[in-house]
Protein backbone atom coordinates (compact mmCIF):
# COMPACT_ATOMS: atom_id res chain seq x y z
CA UNK A 1 0.00 0.00 0.00
CA UNK A 2 1.61 2.88 -1.20
CA UNK A 3 0.79 6.87 -0.27
CA UNK A 4 -0.49 7.17 -3.99
CA UNK A 5 -3.53 4.66 -3.26
CA UNK A 6 -4.49 6.54 0.36
CA UNK A 7 -7.25 7.74 -1.41
CA UNK A 8 -7.90 6.55 -4.55
CA UNK A 9 -9.02 8.37 -8.49
CA UNK A 10 -7.68 7.24 -11.57
CA UNK A 11 -7.43 10.17 -14.70
CA UNK A 12 -7.52 8.79 -18.96
CA UNK A 13 -6.83 11.40 -21.84
CA UNK A 14 -6.74 10.32 -25.30
CA UNK A 15 -6.41 11.82 -28.87
CA UNK A 16 -9.27 12.28 -31.53
CA UNK A 17 -9.53 13.73 -34.90
CA UNK A 18 -8.90 17.39 -33.97
CA UNK A 19 -10.12 16.66 -30.68
CA UNK A 20 -9.06 15.54 -27.17
CA UNK A 21 -10.61 13.74 -24.35
CA UNK A 22 -9.82 13.35 -20.56
CA UNK A 23 -11.85 11.61 -17.92
CA UNK A 24 -11.69 10.67 -14.39
CA UNK A 25 -13.70 8.58 -12.08
CA UNK A 26 -14.85 10.45 -8.93
CA UNK A 27 -14.22 8.62 -5.91
CA UNK A 28 -12.37 10.20 -2.97
CA UNK A 29 -11.73 7.14 -0.20
CA UNK A 30 -9.94 6.53 3.13
CA UNK A 31 -8.27 3.45 1.97
CA UNK A 32 -10.90 1.23 1.48
CA UNK A 33 -13.82 3.65 3.15
CA UNK A 34 -15.60 5.97 0.33
CA UNK A 35 -16.21 8.88 1.65
CA UNK A 36 -16.88 10.95 -1.53
CA UNK A 37 -18.59 10.16 -5.13
CA UNK A 38 -18.38 13.64 -6.10
CA UNK A 39 -14.45 14.87 -5.89
CA UNK A 40 -13.02 16.54 -9.02
CA UNK A 41 -9.69 15.43 -9.98
CA UNK A 42 -10.10 17.37 -13.76
CA UNK A 43 -9.95 21.12 -13.93
CA UNK A 44 -10.03 23.75 -16.56
CA UNK A 45 -6.46 25.52 -16.96
CA UNK A 46 -7.64 27.80 -19.88
CA UNK A 47 -10.93 27.55 -22.51
CA UNK A 48 -9.01 24.55 -24.25
CA UNK A 49 -6.35 23.23 -21.42
CA UNK A 50 -7.53 20.31 -18.87
CA UNK A 51 -5.88 18.83 -16.08
CA UNK A 52 -6.17 15.71 -14.14
CA UNK A 53 -4.57 15.04 -11.12
CA UNK A 54 -4.61 11.68 -9.09
CA UNK A 55 -3.23 10.78 -6.70
CA UNK A 56 -2.95 12.03 -2.48
CA UNK A 57 -6.13 14.59 -2.41
CA UNK A 58 -4.12 16.92 -0.04
CA UNK A 59 -1.85 17.31 -2.89
CA UNK A 60 -4.37 17.31 -5.28
CA UNK A 61 -5.87 20.38 -3.91
CA UNK A 62 -2.54 22.04 -3.09
CA UNK A 63 -0.97 21.33 -6.61
CA UNK A 64 -4.28 22.64 -8.12
CA UNK A 65 -4.12 26.15 -6.53
CA UNK A 66 -0.47 26.07 -7.20
CA UNK A 67 -0.58 25.89 -10.66
CA UNK A 68 -3.89 28.19 -10.66
CA UNK A 69 -1.11 30.97 -9.36
CA UNK A 70 1.24 30.38 -12.20
CA UNK A 71 -0.24 29.66 -14.73
CA UNK A 72 -2.58 33.65 -13.98
CA UNK A 73 1.45 34.90 -12.79
CA UNK A 74 2.29 33.74 -16.94
CA UNK A 75 -0.80 35.49 -18.23
CA UNK A 76 0.15 38.82 -16.28
CA UNK A 77 3.69 38.70 -17.35
CA UNK A 78 2.91 37.28 -20.99
CA UNK A 79 -0.28 39.07 -21.64
CA UNK A 80 -1.66 35.77 -23.49
CA UNK A 81 -3.01 32.59 -22.58
CA UNK A 82 -0.95 29.98 -22.11
CA UNK A 83 -0.02 27.37 -24.81
CA UNK A 84 -0.62 23.56 -23.98
CA UNK A 85 2.93 22.66 -24.62
CA UNK A 86 4.16 25.64 -22.40
CA UNK A 87 1.93 24.20 -19.19
CA UNK A 88 3.36 20.79 -19.69
CA UNK A 89 6.61 22.41 -18.77
CA UNK A 90 5.45 24.36 -15.56
CA UNK A 91 3.86 21.40 -14.70
CA UNK A 92 7.14 19.37 -15.00
CA UNK A 93 9.45 22.05 -13.68
CA UNK A 94 6.81 22.16 -10.72
CA UNK A 95 6.89 19.12 -9.65
CA UNK A 96 10.33 18.59 -10.19
CA UNK A 97 11.64 21.49 -8.27
CA UNK A 98 9.90 19.02 -5.16
CA UNK A 99 12.39 16.03 -6.29
CA UNK A 100 13.43 15.20 -2.66
CA UNK A 101 9.99 15.76 -1.39
CA UNK A 102 7.66 14.90 -3.79
CA UNK A 103 3.89 15.84 -4.26
CA UNK A 104 2.13 12.23 -4.70
CA UNK A 105 -0.50 13.19 -7.86
CA UNK A 106 0.66 12.27 -11.32
CA UNK A 107 -0.94 14.66 -13.45
CA UNK A 108 -2.20 14.37 -16.98
CA UNK A 109 -2.99 17.19 -19.20
CA UNK A 110 -5.24 17.16 -22.66
CA UNK A 111 -5.69 20.28 -24.83
CA UNK A 112 -5.67 22.06 -28.21
CA UNK A 113 -2.88 23.88 -29.35
CA UNK A 114 -2.73 26.77 -31.69
CA UNK A 115 -1.08 25.97 -35.14
CA UNK A 116 0.42 28.65 -37.24
CA UNK A 117 -2.22 28.54 -39.51
CA UNK A 118 -4.86 29.51 -36.85
CA UNK A 119 -6.35 26.19 -36.34
CA UNK A 120 -6.35 23.49 -33.66
CA UNK A 121 -3.55 20.32 -32.79
CA UNK A 122 -4.90 17.93 -30.81
CA UNK A 123 -1.93 17.73 -27.38
CA UNK A 124 -1.68 14.96 -24.36
CA UNK A 125 0.83 14.47 -22.05
CA UNK A 126 1.86 13.10 -18.33
CA UNK A 127 4.20 13.10 -15.84
CA UNK A 128 5.17 11.06 -12.76
CA UNK A 129 5.31 12.70 -9.56
CA UNK A 130 8.40 14.10 -10.24
CA UNK A 131 8.16 15.61 -13.23
CA UNK A 132 9.15 13.51 -16.22
CA UNK A 133 7.38 14.40 -18.84
CA UNK A 134 5.66 11.83 -21.01
CA UNK A 135 3.95 13.32 -24.40
CA UNK A 136 2.11 10.58 -25.79
CA UNK A 137 0.84 10.19 -29.73
CA UNK A 138 -2.35 8.45 -28.45
CA UNK A 139 -3.14 7.83 -24.85
CA UNK A 140 -2.00 8.82 -21.15
CA UNK A 141 -2.69 7.11 -18.00
CA UNK A 142 -2.35 7.74 -14.46
CA UNK A 143 -4.17 6.91 -10.85
CA UNK A 144 -4.81 3.57 -9.15
CA UNK A 145 -6.22 1.78 -11.94
CA UNK A 146 -3.66 3.00 -14.34
CA UNK A 147 -2.19 -0.76 -15.37
CA UNK A 148 -5.87 -1.49 -16.30
CA UNK A 149 -6.50 1.49 -17.95
CA UNK A 150 -2.91 0.64 -20.03
CA UNK A 151 -4.47 -2.98 -21.10
CA UNK A 152 -8.01 -1.48 -21.93
CA UNK A 153 -7.21 1.89 -23.36
CA UNK A 154 -4.27 -0.22 -26.27
CA UNK A 155 -7.18 -2.56 -27.04
CA UNK A 156 -9.78 -0.23 -27.65
CA UNK A 157 -8.29 3.06 -28.82
CA UNK A 158 -8.01 4.05 -32.47
CA UNK A 159 -6.58 6.85 -34.47
CA UNK A 160 -8.83 9.79 -36.12
CA UNK A 161 -12.14 9.36 -34.09
CA UNK A 162 -14.71 11.74 -34.39
CA UNK A 163 -15.50 13.47 -30.88
CA UNK A 164 -18.98 11.36 -30.65
CA UNK A 165 -17.00 8.57 -30.97
CA UNK A 166 -13.97 9.29 -29.08
CA UNK A 167 -16.46 9.87 -26.26
CA UNK A 168 -17.53 6.16 -26.31
CA UNK A 169 -13.78 4.88 -26.82
CA UNK A 170 -12.46 7.11 -23.58
CA UNK A 171 -15.94 6.17 -21.46
CA UNK A 172 -15.82 2.46 -21.98
CA UNK A 173 -12.19 2.41 -21.18
CA UNK A 174 -12.75 4.16 -18.33
CA UNK A 175 -15.54 2.30 -17.09
CA UNK A 176 -14.50 -0.82 -17.65
CA UNK A 177 -10.69 -0.68 -16.31
CA UNK A 178 -11.98 1.53 -13.13
CA UNK A 179 -14.81 -1.65 -12.65
CA UNK A 180 -11.99 -3.79 -12.03
CA UNK A 181 -9.89 -1.15 -9.46
CA UNK A 182 -11.09 -1.39 -5.68
CA UNK A 183 -9.74 1.96 -5.33
CA UNK A 184 -11.68 3.76 -7.79
CA UNK A 185 -14.89 4.55 -9.06
CA UNK A 186 -17.89 5.63 -7.83
CA UNK A 187 -18.70 7.60 -11.00
CA UNK A 188 -17.17 9.22 -13.62
CA UNK A 189 -16.82 12.24 -15.45
CA UNK A 190 -15.68 12.81 -19.70
CA UNK A 191 -14.56 15.89 -20.94
CA UNK A 192 -14.26 16.25 -24.69
CA UNK A 193 -12.38 19.30 -26.18
CA UNK A 194 -13.15 20.47 -29.48
CA UNK A 195 -12.09 23.64 -31.44
CA UNK A 196 -15.19 25.38 -30.70
CA UNK A 197 -16.90 23.55 -27.90
CA UNK A 198 -16.39 21.61 -24.07
CA UNK A 199 -18.76 18.68 -23.47
CA UNK A 200 -18.31 17.67 -20.34
CA UNK A 201 -21.05 14.42 -19.37
CA UNK A 202 -21.23 12.21 -16.12
CA UNK A 203 -21.61 8.66 -16.93
CA UNK A 204 -24.17 6.08 -14.97
CA UNK A 205 -21.89 3.14 -13.80
CA UNK A 206 -21.45 0.84 -11.39
CA UNK A 207 -21.32 2.56 -7.63
CA UNK A 208 -20.04 -0.42 -5.50
CA UNK B 1 1.20 37.54 4.79
CA UNK B 2 3.60 34.73 3.60
CA UNK B 3 6.21 35.57 0.96
CA UNK B 4 5.60 34.33 -2.80
CA UNK B 5 9.00 34.49 -3.47
CA UNK B 6 10.78 30.93 -4.22
CA UNK B 7 14.62 30.37 -4.11
CA UNK B 8 15.98 28.59 -7.39
CA UNK B 9 17.14 24.58 -6.56
CA UNK B 10 15.47 22.13 -5.09
CA UNK B 11 12.53 22.65 -2.61
CA UNK B 12 12.32 20.40 0.76
CA UNK B 13 9.41 21.48 2.19
CA UNK B 14 7.00 18.10 2.06
CA UNK B 15 10.52 16.22 3.50
CA UNK B 16 8.84 16.66 7.06
CA UNK B 17 5.44 15.50 6.14
CA UNK B 18 6.95 12.89 3.62
CA UNK B 19 9.38 11.43 6.09
CA UNK B 20 6.27 11.01 8.47
CA UNK B 21 3.99 9.40 5.88
CA UNK B 22 6.65 6.75 5.47
CA UNK B 23 7.09 6.39 8.99
CA UNK B 24 3.91 5.17 9.71
CA UNK B 25 4.56 2.55 7.17
CA UNK B 26 3.26 3.65 3.61
CA UNK B 27 6.37 2.80 1.21
CA UNK B 28 7.88 6.02 -1.12
CA UNK B 29 6.31 5.09 -4.55
CA UNK B 30 8.22 4.64 -7.61
CA UNK B 31 9.32 7.52 -10.45
CA UNK B 32 9.68 6.56 -14.05
CA UNK B 33 13.10 5.39 -14.91
CA UNK B 34 14.80 4.60 -17.98
CA UNK B 35 15.07 0.64 -17.47
CA UNK B 36 16.92 1.76 -21.04
CA UNK B 37 20.00 0.20 -22.83
CA UNK B 38 22.51 3.25 -23.86
CA UNK B 39 25.98 2.83 -26.11
CA UNK B 40 28.51 5.30 -27.45
CA UNK B 41 31.44 4.55 -30.09
CA UNK B 42 34.06 6.41 -31.28
CA UNK B 43 34.99 5.82 -34.95
CA UNK B 44 37.48 7.10 -37.41
CA UNK B 45 36.20 11.15 -37.68
CA UNK B 46 33.65 11.19 -34.94
CA UNK B 47 30.96 9.72 -32.15
CA UNK B 48 28.15 7.96 -32.97
CA UNK B 49 25.73 7.41 -29.82
CA UNK B 50 22.78 5.06 -29.48
CA UNK B 51 20.11 4.33 -27.14
CA UNK B 52 16.72 2.65 -27.25
CA UNK B 53 13.23 3.89 -26.75
CA UNK B 54 11.40 2.49 -23.64
CA UNK B 55 10.38 4.03 -20.68
CA UNK B 56 9.13 2.05 -17.41
CA UNK B 57 7.76 2.23 -14.40
CA UNK B 58 8.25 -0.84 -12.31
CA UNK B 59 7.37 -3.51 -14.69
CA UNK B 60 5.13 -1.32 -16.93
CA UNK B 61 6.10 0.18 -19.96
CA UNK B 62 5.30 3.87 -19.41
CA UNK B 63 6.48 5.23 -22.28
CA UNK B 64 7.15 3.70 -26.00
CA UNK B 65 9.10 5.74 -27.86
CA UNK B 66 10.76 8.18 -25.30
CA UNK B 67 13.84 9.73 -26.27
CA UNK B 68 16.76 9.64 -24.65
CA UNK B 69 19.79 11.53 -26.77
CA UNK B 70 19.83 15.10 -25.21
CA UNK B 71 20.86 17.86 -26.37
CA UNK B 72 24.04 19.67 -24.88
CA UNK B 73 25.36 21.60 -27.58
CA UNK B 74 25.42 21.80 -31.52
CA UNK B 75 28.33 19.26 -31.27
CA UNK B 76 27.77 17.36 -27.98
CA UNK B 77 24.86 14.66 -27.36
CA UNK B 78 23.96 13.16 -23.73
CA UNK B 79 22.35 9.49 -23.56
CA UNK B 80 20.43 9.12 -20.27
CA UNK B 81 19.89 5.99 -18.35
CA UNK B 82 18.16 5.85 -14.57
CA UNK B 83 15.83 7.90 -12.74
CA UNK B 84 13.83 9.76 -16.09
CA UNK B 85 13.46 13.21 -14.62
CA UNK B 86 17.02 13.43 -13.30
CA UNK B 87 18.27 12.52 -16.65
CA UNK B 88 16.49 14.95 -18.17
CA UNK B 89 16.63 18.25 -15.93
CA UNK B 90 20.27 17.06 -15.65
CA UNK B 91 21.19 17.66 -19.25
CA UNK B 92 18.78 20.04 -19.84
CA UNK B 93 20.27 22.59 -16.82
CA UNK B 94 23.97 21.46 -18.29
CA UNK B 95 22.95 22.28 -22.00
CA UNK B 96 22.04 25.60 -20.53
CA UNK B 97 25.15 26.51 -18.58
CA UNK B 98 26.83 25.16 -21.66
CA UNK B 99 25.14 27.51 -23.80
CA UNK B 100 26.55 30.64 -21.76
CA UNK B 101 30.05 29.07 -21.44
CA UNK B 102 30.18 29.09 -25.05
CA UNK B 103 29.08 32.81 -25.37
CA UNK B 104 31.03 34.25 -22.52
CA UNK B 105 34.20 32.47 -23.91
CA UNK B 106 33.67 33.24 -27.14
CA UNK B 107 34.62 29.61 -27.84
CA UNK B 108 32.56 26.43 -29.15
CA UNK B 109 32.79 24.64 -25.50
CA UNK B 110 34.33 21.41 -25.12
CA UNK B 111 33.34 17.91 -23.95
CA UNK B 112 35.28 17.94 -21.17
CA UNK B 113 33.53 21.31 -20.11
CA UNK B 114 30.20 18.78 -19.91
CA UNK B 115 31.65 16.00 -18.70
CA UNK B 116 33.24 18.43 -15.43
CA UNK B 117 29.81 20.32 -15.23
CA UNK B 118 28.11 16.85 -14.89
CA UNK B 119 30.45 15.03 -12.50
CA UNK B 120 30.47 17.84 -10.34
CA UNK B 121 26.53 18.33 -9.99
CA UNK B 122 26.11 14.40 -9.58
CA UNK B 123 28.93 14.55 -6.97
CA UNK B 124 27.12 17.04 -5.56
CA UNK B 125 24.34 15.54 -5.04
CA UNK B 126 25.95 12.31 -3.42
CA UNK B 127 23.84 10.05 -6.23
CA UNK B 128 20.56 11.04 -4.64
CA UNK B 129 20.15 12.86 -8.54
CA UNK B 130 20.19 8.93 -10.34
CA UNK B 131 21.15 9.64 -13.41
CA UNK B 132 23.82 7.77 -15.49
CA UNK B 133 24.93 9.13 -18.66
CA UNK B 134 26.93 8.79 -21.96
CA UNK B 135 28.36 11.70 -23.35
CA UNK B 136 30.26 12.02 -26.68
CA UNK B 137 30.85 14.79 -29.18
CA UNK B 138 33.83 16.52 -31.06
CA UNK B 139 35.63 19.78 -30.11
CA UNK B 140 38.50 21.46 -30.88
CA UNK B 141 40.88 18.57 -29.24
CA UNK B 142 38.63 15.68 -31.62
CA UNK B 143 36.19 13.64 -30.98
CA UNK B 144 35.29 12.37 -26.93
CA UNK B 145 33.22 9.59 -25.38
CA UNK B 146 32.69 9.30 -21.84
CA UNK B 147 30.36 7.31 -19.29
CA UNK B 148 29.19 9.40 -15.97
CA UNK B 149 28.11 6.99 -13.25
CA UNK B 150 25.39 8.88 -10.90
CA UNK B 151 27.83 9.35 -7.85
CA UNK B 152 29.59 11.26 -10.16
CA UNK B 153 32.87 9.00 -11.51
CA UNK B 154 33.93 9.33 -15.17
CA UNK B 155 35.55 7.18 -17.73
CA UNK B 156 37.24 7.85 -21.15
CA UNK B 157 36.86 4.98 -23.26
CA UNK B 158 36.49 4.29 -27.09
CA UNK B 159 33.34 2.38 -26.66
CA UNK B 160 30.82 2.42 -23.42
CA UNK B 161 27.52 1.20 -22.59
CA UNK B 162 25.02 2.31 -19.49
CA UNK B 163 22.14 0.92 -18.58
CA UNK B 164 20.27 -1.99 -17.24
CA UNK B 165 21.19 -3.23 -21.24
CA UNK B 166 24.76 -2.44 -21.06
CA UNK B 167 25.74 -6.09 -20.39
CA UNK B 168 23.96 -7.31 -23.49
CA UNK B 169 25.06 -4.28 -25.46
CA UNK B 170 28.76 -4.64 -24.11
CA UNK B 171 28.80 -8.21 -25.58
CA UNK B 172 27.95 -7.24 -29.00
CA UNK B 173 30.69 -4.02 -28.60
CA UNK B 174 33.52 -6.90 -27.25
CA UNK B 175 33.11 -9.20 -30.13
CA UNK B 176 32.43 -6.67 -32.98
CA UNK B 177 34.56 -3.30 -32.55
CA UNK B 178 37.72 -2.48 -34.20
CA UNK B 179 39.97 0.41 -34.00
CA UNK B 180 39.93 2.78 -36.75
CA UNK B 181 36.15 1.45 -37.72
CA UNK B 182 34.47 3.64 -40.93
CA UNK B 183 31.65 5.49 -39.65
CA UNK B 184 29.09 3.21 -41.95
CA UNK B 185 30.50 0.15 -39.50
CA UNK B 186 30.39 2.01 -36.31
CA UNK B 187 26.80 3.04 -36.87
CA UNK B 188 25.74 -0.52 -37.96
CA UNK B 189 27.97 -1.96 -34.59
CA UNK B 190 25.81 0.96 -32.17
CA UNK B 191 22.65 -0.70 -34.10
CA UNK B 192 23.70 -4.15 -33.09
CA UNK B 193 24.35 -3.17 -29.70
CA UNK B 194 20.96 -1.64 -28.97
CA UNK B 195 19.16 -3.98 -30.60
CA UNK B 196 20.65 -6.57 -28.21
CA UNK B 197 19.85 -4.83 -25.45
CA UNK B 198 15.90 -3.97 -26.97
CA UNK B 199 15.66 -8.37 -27.55
CA UNK B 200 17.58 -9.54 -24.35
CA UNK B 201 17.18 -7.34 -21.67
CA UNK B 202 13.36 -6.47 -20.43
CA UNK B 203 14.12 -3.07 -19.08
CA UNK B 204 14.55 -2.26 -22.35
CA UNK B 205 12.35 -2.19 -25.77
CA UNK B 206 10.50 -0.72 -28.93
CA UNK B 207 12.67 1.21 -31.66
CA UNK B 208 16.51 2.41 -31.75
CA UNK B 209 18.01 5.96 -31.71
CA UNK B 210 21.16 6.70 -32.69
CA UNK B 211 23.31 9.91 -33.39
CA UNK B 212 26.60 10.95 -35.57
CA UNK B 213 28.39 13.18 -34.22
CA UNK B 214 31.39 14.56 -37.00
CA UNK B 215 33.04 17.64 -36.15
CA UNK B 216 31.72 19.58 -39.07
CA UNK B 217 27.81 17.92 -38.28
CA UNK B 218 25.44 16.11 -36.37
CA UNK B 219 23.28 14.27 -37.69
CA UNK B 220 20.19 12.69 -35.03
CA UNK B 221 18.73 9.64 -36.85
CA UNK B 222 15.51 9.22 -34.79
CA UNK B 223 13.96 5.63 -34.88
CA UNK B 224 16.77 4.54 -37.62
CA UNK B 225 15.61 1.20 -36.82
CA UNK B 226 11.57 0.35 -35.92
CA UNK B 227 11.92 -3.86 -35.03
CA UNK B 228 8.83 -3.45 -32.75
CA UNK B 229 6.15 -2.15 -35.24
CA UNK B 230 2.46 -3.00 -33.60
CA UNK B 231 0.78 -5.31 -36.70
CA UNK B 232 -2.18 -3.49 -38.01
CA UNK B 233 -5.58 -4.49 -36.57
CA UNK B 234 -7.57 -6.92 -38.00
CA UNK B 235 -10.90 -5.07 -36.70
CA UNK B 236 -12.02 -2.38 -35.89
CA UNK B 237 -13.04 -2.33 -31.84
CA UNK B 238 -14.92 1.09 -31.52
CA UNK B 239 -18.16 1.40 -30.19
CA UNK B 240 -21.56 2.55 -31.59
CA UNK B 241 -22.85 5.89 -30.67
CA UNK B 242 -25.02 5.78 -27.47
CA UNK B 243 -23.32 2.54 -25.94
CA UNK B 244 -22.40 4.47 -23.31
CA UNK B 245 -25.59 5.60 -20.86
CA UNK B 246 -24.81 9.26 -19.05
CA UNK B 247 -26.38 11.53 -16.46
CA UNK B 248 -25.85 14.82 -17.03
CA UNK B 249 -24.41 16.50 -19.87
CA UNK B 250 -22.98 20.68 -19.98
CA UNK B 251 -22.01 21.76 -23.43
CA UNK B 252 -19.73 24.92 -22.81
CA UNK B 253 -19.44 26.98 -26.35
CA UNK B 254 -15.82 28.27 -26.86
CA UNK B 255 -17.42 30.75 -29.87
CA UNK B 256 -17.69 34.23 -28.98
CA UNK B 257 -20.94 35.47 -29.87
CA UNK B 258 -21.10 39.49 -29.90
CA UNK B 259 -24.69 41.49 -31.09
CA UNK B 260 -24.37 45.36 -31.67
CA UNK B 261 -27.66 46.67 -30.44
CA UNK B 262 -28.14 50.55 -31.48
CA UNK B 263 -29.48 53.14 -29.92
CA UNK B 264 -31.69 55.99 -30.50
CA UNK B 265 -33.67 55.85 -33.82
CA UNK B 266 -30.92 55.74 -36.78
CA UNK B 267 -29.11 59.41 -36.21
CA UNK B 268 -26.24 58.41 -34.58
CA UNK B 269 -22.95 59.98 -35.65
CA UNK B 270 -21.47 57.91 -38.47
CA UNK B 271 -17.89 56.60 -37.52
CA UNK B 272 -17.33 54.40 -40.75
Amino acid sequence: MSIMDQNGGSVIAMVGKDCVAIASDLRLGNQALGVSSNFQKIFPVTDRIYLGLPGLATDVTTLKERFRFRVNMYTIKEEREIEPETFAHLVSSTLYEHRFGPYFCEPVMAGLSKTPSGGYKPFIAATDLIGCLNFAKDFVVAGTASEKLFGVAEGLWEPDLEPEDLFETISQTLMNAVDRDAYSGWGCVVHVLTKDKVITRTLKGRMD
Amino acid sequence: MASVFSPPGFDFSNQLRNNFMAQKGLPLPKATSTGTTIVGCLFDGGIVLGADTRATEGPIVADKNCEKIHYITESIRCCGAGTAADTEFTTALISSNMELHGLTTGRKPRVVTAMTMLKQMLFRYQGQVGAALVLGGVDSTGPHLFTIAPHGSTDKLPYVTMGSGSLAAMAVFESGWKANMSREAALQLVKDAIAAGIFNDLGSGSNIDACIITASHTEMLRNVEMPNQRVEKERQYGFRRGTTAWKTENVRSLIVNEEITLLGGGDEMDTT
